[in-house]
């Protein structure tokens, strides 16, 4: 939305902005917590008021057509979509494409945590959705594997809704996430926090019934002797974002195969002329602040590449 | 009411013999203990249709599996609609000293009938399969073996044998059987009783149990666990065959294998195990398999891995069982069906069909059996064209569910229509929670779609059958 807003401010005339979920704001909807815009909009704000305040503008902006429950099956580096929507299959040619696609979580299956494969063993976002967005509380006992932002967010949240959260397991020597949330999510609800641990096993046939817990050396070896398990039905994952380039790469755009990020020379630009990416596709972002800030910024070259288009 | 035939087991092997019974004119009954057909044994296939190599030229399972591996190219996959893909496999040695090994697996392949087997040397496979690694040096060429879906396999069959008329009881547990005076069976399944004059084994892991509670306590089961690592459909063609090591006493040994969905798939470990619910992986598992399939492709990299498994192999002996048992008159076992039995399995059901007609079956043909079945549309497997198309007939098509997979709304509606009521049931038929992101977009989309479909609570919906509620609470 701030890409779409940023281009139009910039003399774009004509905006398409699809949005492959049923309503905008993407992830933020779901994030009721608060800490959102203290840079952008110098006051504290939730996730769904943060993105409403975009919302807002982009509904009232008449050079913007949103299109919701759009999903994009292709792109060309010539910048022709192919995009899905309940009752069409649409295809338009772009002067210029910004992929604001984000990230989607790693996974239990990309640690990988070996045991069986129970019920109960979510990601972390997916918990938040369920509690969030649909008020299903997943479980009664619960381990977080990963002490990032979304971990310890959601330890608090599980905690806040009378789920026992019995412990955060991180295999590092320290915490991803920010100072504050290891703080307000965990100190003071008395979370136990397990550095340099790992989830050995995940145990329980329909549902998850236990976790056997083991503590690491520097290498990320087990330490004989340093078993324990955990009686739990849940185990919420969290361990890091993966940037969703599915499309850039579909485009032929060089993706960096580690981080799945666009390969290129500054931020927001991609291998491909004309396709840019911002946000947490471009890179994963600790603040939603910076996020905005840049995908401004990838609004307004989305709008220079096209002036340059116009005068050559 | 009395069944001429009880099926116990809705696996490849019971969902088959269900839908050849279900060509003549029976009472046919097929009771499963999972919430839906091939929960057990067949989910945790890795989908290899194969050739009939690797089995003594002496062995039931070795002709039963030629003769299924035909029935499915000619007859099964067209007819049902399968995404039956004939790729060929390579069976590789690392040692020339093996080169006689080799030669005796096309020897005895060519005594059971398997055609167009063929050495082919270290140029040809430089050209052929080119991520192979430097330390093989020759393989056998196996043209006729291929892949298909396992799970959709068995859910094809099973909906087929249910248009013809085959009653299908799913979390009906068989607790008690009981012999009938005057012949046949009581059987007794999660509170119910069900008579039948015939009565088929097919019960996978507890085959064993069934046949005892009979009355023919004569074989034992044991599992052979495998634990399965699949890979990012990225590496799709990195195999364009299933590449097998020479096989070892107790199994085929760990291969690269290719999938009808795309991602290829590396393993099965093969370890026997008491536990019959034991489905864990493990990091030995993980670290052998890594360590095996490197030497078949060395390219294949552990972050490539998106999703494992272990399955169970139901283990009696080296062969199969399949035959009536003298000390419970109307009983025919299918059972040990292990590798192949996916293949096996269209070859096992004529020959059951056999053995009930010989025991005093009639086998009178219906005069109307449906053989064909329309393939369950899917995007991920049309081109856009039919795509539009099919957006036109149905715009639930143009709602997309899962954006890793690329599964519609429509697709989830027409997988509950076709029977499933669980989210694996739904993931195994339209691979929606099967891609990279594992569910963790979809899986609540799936679950107002399934409240809808299937006017249950979000309390209700289970990941495969009671007692794997996905939530304890809705606070809604």
């Amino acid at each position: 939305m701030a890409a779409a807003l940023a281009a139009r401010e910039a003399g774009v005339s004509d905006v398409l902005l699809l949005e492959r979920d049923q309503h905008l704001g993407g992830i933020l909807n779901q994030c009721i917590h608060p800490g959102f815009g203290l840079h952008h909009f110098k006051e504290e704000l939730t996730g769904p008021q943060y993105a409403d305040r975009f919302a807002r503008r982009v509904r009232e902006d008449h050079g913007i057509e949103v299109s919701l429950c759009s999903f994009v099956v292709k792109l060309t580096k010539d910048r022709e979509l192919s995009y899905l929507r309940p009752g069409a299959l649409e295809e338009v040619k772009a002067g210029a494409v910004i992929l604001a696609t984000g990230c989607r979580e790693r996974t239990r299956e990309m640690i990988p945590i070996p045991g069986s494969r129970p019920a109960g063993v979510y990601p972390a976002g997916l918990a938040q959705k369920m509690v969030n967005m649909e008020g299903w509380i997943p479980g009664t006992e619960a381990v977080i594997v990963g002490s990032g932002d979304i971990g310890l967010i959601m330890a608090r949240r599980m905690a806040l809704e009378g789920v026992k959260v019995k412990a955060v397991v991180e295999i590092q020597k320290s915490s991803r996430g920010l100072v504050r949330n290891v703080v307000q999510c965990l100190e003071d609800f008395g979370i136990p926090l397990y550095f340099q641990h790992r989830i050995a096993m995940i145990r329980g046939r329909d549902r998850v019934e236990r976790v056997d817990v083991v503590k690491v050396d520097d290498q990320f070896r087990d330490l004989p002797g340093s078993g324990f398990s955990i009686d739990c039905d849940t185990v919420l994952v969290s361990v890091g974002l993966i940037p969703e380039n599915e499309l850039l790469e579909m485009a032929g755009a060089r993706l960096d195969p580690k981080a799945n990020t666009p390969v290129a020379e500054k931020v927001n630009l991609t291998s491909i002329p004309g396709v840019f990416a911002c946000g947490n596709a471009c890179k994963v972002y600790d603040l939603v602040d910076w996020v905005t800030r840049d995908s401004e910024l990838a609004g307004r070259m989305a709008a220079d590449y096209l002036g340059a288009g116009a005068r050559a | 009411m009395t069944y001429d035939v009880v099926i116990v087991g809705a696996g490849v092997t019971g969902a088959s013999i269900a839908r050849e019974l279900s060509r003549y004119r029976l009472k046919v009954l097929v009771l499963e203990k999972e919430a839906e057909p091939a929960f057990g044994v067949s989910k945790s296939n890795s989908g290899i249709i194969h050739a009939g190599t690797q089995n003594p030229p002496t062995s039931l399972k070795g002709w039963l599996c030629v003769e299924g591996n035909r029935l499915m190219r000619e007859e099964i996959a067209p007819d049902l609609g399968l995404n039956f893909v004939q790729c060929g496999q390579l069976v590789v040695i690392f040692d020339e000293a093996d080169r006689p090994g080799l030669e005796k697996i096309k020897k005895e392949g060519e005594e059971l009938g398997v055609r167009g087997l063929k050495l082919v040397d270290r140029a040809w496979l430089d050209a052929n399969e080119p991520e192979l690694g430097p330390e093989v040096k020759a393989a056998l060429l196996v043209p006729s073996a291929g892949i298909v879906s396992p799970y959709r396999y068995v859910y094809a069959l099973i909906e087929n044998a249910v248009k013809n008329g085959v009653e299908l009881r799913t979390l009906a547990k068989v607790t008690a059987i009981a012999r009938v005076q005057k012949g046949g069976f009581y059987v007794e399944a999660s509170g119910r009783v069900y008579e039948t004059r015939f009565l088929v084994n097919a019960a996978g892991l507890y085959a064993d149990e069934i046949s005892a509670m009979a009355g023919a306590p004569t074989f034992r089961i044991t599992p052979r666990k495998g634990e399965e690592y699949l890979l990012d459909k990225k590496r799709e063609h990195m195999a364009r065959r299933i590449i097998f090591p020479m096989p070892t006493a107790e199994s085929k040994g760990i291969l690269v294998i290719k999938t009808s969905d795309g991602n290829p798939m590396i393993g099965p470990t093969a370890s026997d195990t008491q536990d019959k619910e034991d489905l864990s992986t493990t990091d030995e598992g993980l670290a052998e398999v890594l360590r095996e399939t490197r030497r078949l492709m060395p390219t294949v990299s552990k972050s490539d891995i998106i999703a494992y498994f272990s399955g169970l192999r139901p283990v009696s002996g080296k062969d199969f069982i399949v035959r009536c048992e003298e000390s419970a008159p109307g009983l025919v076992n299918a059972a040990g069906i292990q590798s192949p039995g996916l293949t096996a399995a269209p070859a096992i059901a004529v020959m059951v069909a056999g053995i009930l007609k010989e025991r005093g079956l009639a086998l009178a043909p219906k005069e109307q059996f449906h053989r064909l079945r329309r393939r369950p549309a899917h995007l991920f497997q049309v081109p856009l064209e039919e795509t539009r198309r099919l957006i036109e007939k149905d715009p639930a098509y143009g709602d997309i569910v899962c954006r890793c997979e690329l599964v519609s709304a429509q697709e989830v509606r027409d997988a509950i229509k076709r029977g499933a009521r669980t989210l694996d049931g739904v993931k195994f038929r339209t691979r929606a929670q099967a891609g990279r992101c594992h569910g963790g977009f979809c899986t609540t989309r799936i679950m107002k779609i399934m409240q809808e479909e299937l006017g249950l609570s979000a309390l209700e919906i289970t990941k495969r059958g009671p007692g794997s509620e996905l939530i304890k609470d809705d606070r809604k």
